[in-house]
């Protein structure tokens, strides 16, 4: 798999490619989301590291528009989200529930992931070709969805959430349901993804070994942001001995409470 | 929002759902199986019960298929409403509804398109119906064929609007079956699809107010009368102030959450 690509050169790295600021979010009476606030910055990887419950997906859901946002403010490439929906044209997604359509093929699927973005068939076509031969998923276009294994149907969705060239990543627990293998080889692909293209990547785990050495790291718990900085400063500061040991002591030993 | 994006989207999303009804053979097969059995046995079995008097806009007496052909166009777009409700439930489930509700475009526009995508595979199968109709000796004029596209639309967007409407007030597929009976039997008896109003005066002036009411029946008279090129302004009128309600009030009632909230596993 090789991410090379052309780096973009209009970005300006300077400014975050996506922020966050004092952003709330409750569901009826329960608190989801309470004051989170941080910067992903362009060609960069943010882990964001939270035990099931801690309110990762609320937040993936406000920065996407799909959950509307009260309280807080969210920028993307410099535009609030509250702006409209033109603001998503910057920012892709890859739920951590896949959204491939199980009964059509990797191309129709992809085309048509091409058509609301934008694209025009045959822009989308290339893209898609240029996509899935650098996930080595070429020979499986004409597959349907449904006959691919589970490492199969994640490249494909990250194909697809990078034809249209997004500034902003976002990966929900992307690598839920693999093998061992298959989640090192994306984890890899999608670093070097981040530095060739220049993209800032937010990426929602709780899985610690999917962090790398360079990453930024923002810990959630219960919907509060305890912890962000890079691996040493974070486990220097809990005084733990590993990242592993730090992520527990921050988040009750890695389980959040019942709601 | 840029018209070329809006476009493009547009086509996409058709594309998609005829490719999901071309690919669902039984869907397809029940689409039309179901009213053509209407039209030859029931329509065939009950002609001789259920003569039809001279009303507009016929201008003599006609058989009794003939009569419901256009009621039986009206259930083959009922049935592709609550067919695309049930298929923006699947989607929900699925998780493919959140791709395109992310997609760069007001969601407006995005239900509005997908609501036309599925207007336009019903308008396919009405047509498909209509042939086979034809040659089972069901025959309108040329120009017929040519006037009912417009009430088609009219009458397959107001459906799908319903079908949206009602799967947002739907949490998951097992209970869609309940609805369709409550709601597809219902609309389809209770109109003048397959006999006319003052018919069902004669017994009951409640179930003929009831099935006046029915948008069904508007959207119905709507068909009919635009098959023989003449418009039924109460009809069309109806019918539109019908689409436009649905619409509205299925864009305010759609809710992404159900989708999200009631599956998250994770943080």
């Amino acid at each position: 798999m090789n991410p090379n690509s052309p780096a973009r050169t209009d970005i300006n790295q300077a400014a975050p490619a996506l922020s966050l600021a004092g952003v709330s979010f409750s569901y009826g009476r329960r608190r989801a989301l309470d004051e989170v606030g941080f910067d992903v910055m362009a060609g960069r990887i943010s882990m964001l590291l939270g035990p099931n419950g801690a309110g990762k997906t609320t937040l993936f859901s406000l920065i996407c528009r799909l959950l509307p946002l009260g309280t807080g403010k969210i920028a993307i490439a410099g535009r609030p989200v509250t702006a409209g929906p033109e603001v998503l044209r910057s920012l892709s997604i890859v739920f951590q529930q896949p959204t491939i359509d199980p009964d059509m093929t990797v191309r129709q699927n992809l085309l048509y992931y091409g058509a609301l973005r934008g694209l025009s068939p045959s822009e989308g076509r290339q893209r898609l070709d240029e996509e899935l031969a650098r996930l080595d998923m070429s020979e499986r276009a004409g597959d349907r969805v449904r006959s691919l294994n589970g490492g199969h149907r994640r490249r494909v969705e990250i194909a697809r959430a990078l034809m249209d060239n997004p500034r902003v990543m976002l990966l929900d627990e992307p690598t839920v349901g693999l093998d061992v293998p298959t989640r090192r080889t994306l984890v890899s692909y999608l670093h070097d993804l981040a530095a060739a293209r220049g993209m800032a990547i937010l990426w929602g785990t709780h899985l610690i070994d999917e962090v790398a050495p360079e990453d930024d790291i923002v810990i959630l718990s219960e919907g509060r942001v305890v912890a962000t900085g890079n691996r040493h400063d974070i486990v220097a500061a809990v005084g733990a001995a590993d990242l592993d040991e730090a992520f527990r002591l921050l988040t009750h030993n890695g389980k959040e409470p019942p709601p | 929002m840029k018209a070329v994006d809006a476009a493009r989207a547009f086509a996409g999303i058709t594309r998609r759902e005829l490719l999901r009804f071309l690919q669902q053979r039984g869907r397809l097969i029940a689409a039309l199986v179901r009213p053509l059995l209407w039209l030859a046995v029931f329509a065939a079995g009950f002609r001789a019960v259920l003569g039809v008097s001279i009303i507009p806009p016929y201008q003599t007496y006609i058989p009794y298929e003939v009569y419901i052909a256009p009621g039986l166009i009206g259930m083959i777009q009922l049935f592709n409403g609550m067919q695309s409700s049930l298929s923006m439930v699947y989607d929900r489930e699925l998780g493919s509804m959140r791709l395109l509700l992310t997609a760069p475009l007001p969601r407006w526009f995005l239900l509005v398109a997908r609501l036309a995508a599925s207007t336009i595979v019903s308008v396919i199968q009405v047509y498909a119906f209509l042939a086979i109709a034809a040659l089972m000796g069901v025959r309108f004029s040329a120009a017929g064929y040519v006037a009912v596209l417009p009430a088609l639309v009219v009458a397959g967007v107001m459906l799908g609007a319903l079908g949206l409407l009602l799967s947002s007030f739907i949490r998951q597929l097992e209970n869609f079956a309940g609805v369709m009976n409550f709601v597809i039997f219902p609309a389809f008896f209770l109109s003048s699809a397959l006999y006319p109003l003052w018919k069902l005066r004669e017994a009951s002036d409640l179930l003929y107010w009831i099935s006046a009411l029915n948008p069904f029946t508007q959207a119905v008279e709507l068909i009919r009368f635009s098959l023989y090129l003449r418009l039924n302004p109460a009809a069309f009128g109806w019918s539109l102030l019908a689409l436009v309600v649905f619409i509205v009030a299925s864009v305010i009632a759609y809710d992404p959450r159900r989708g999200i909230a009631g599956r998250q596993t994770g943080g």
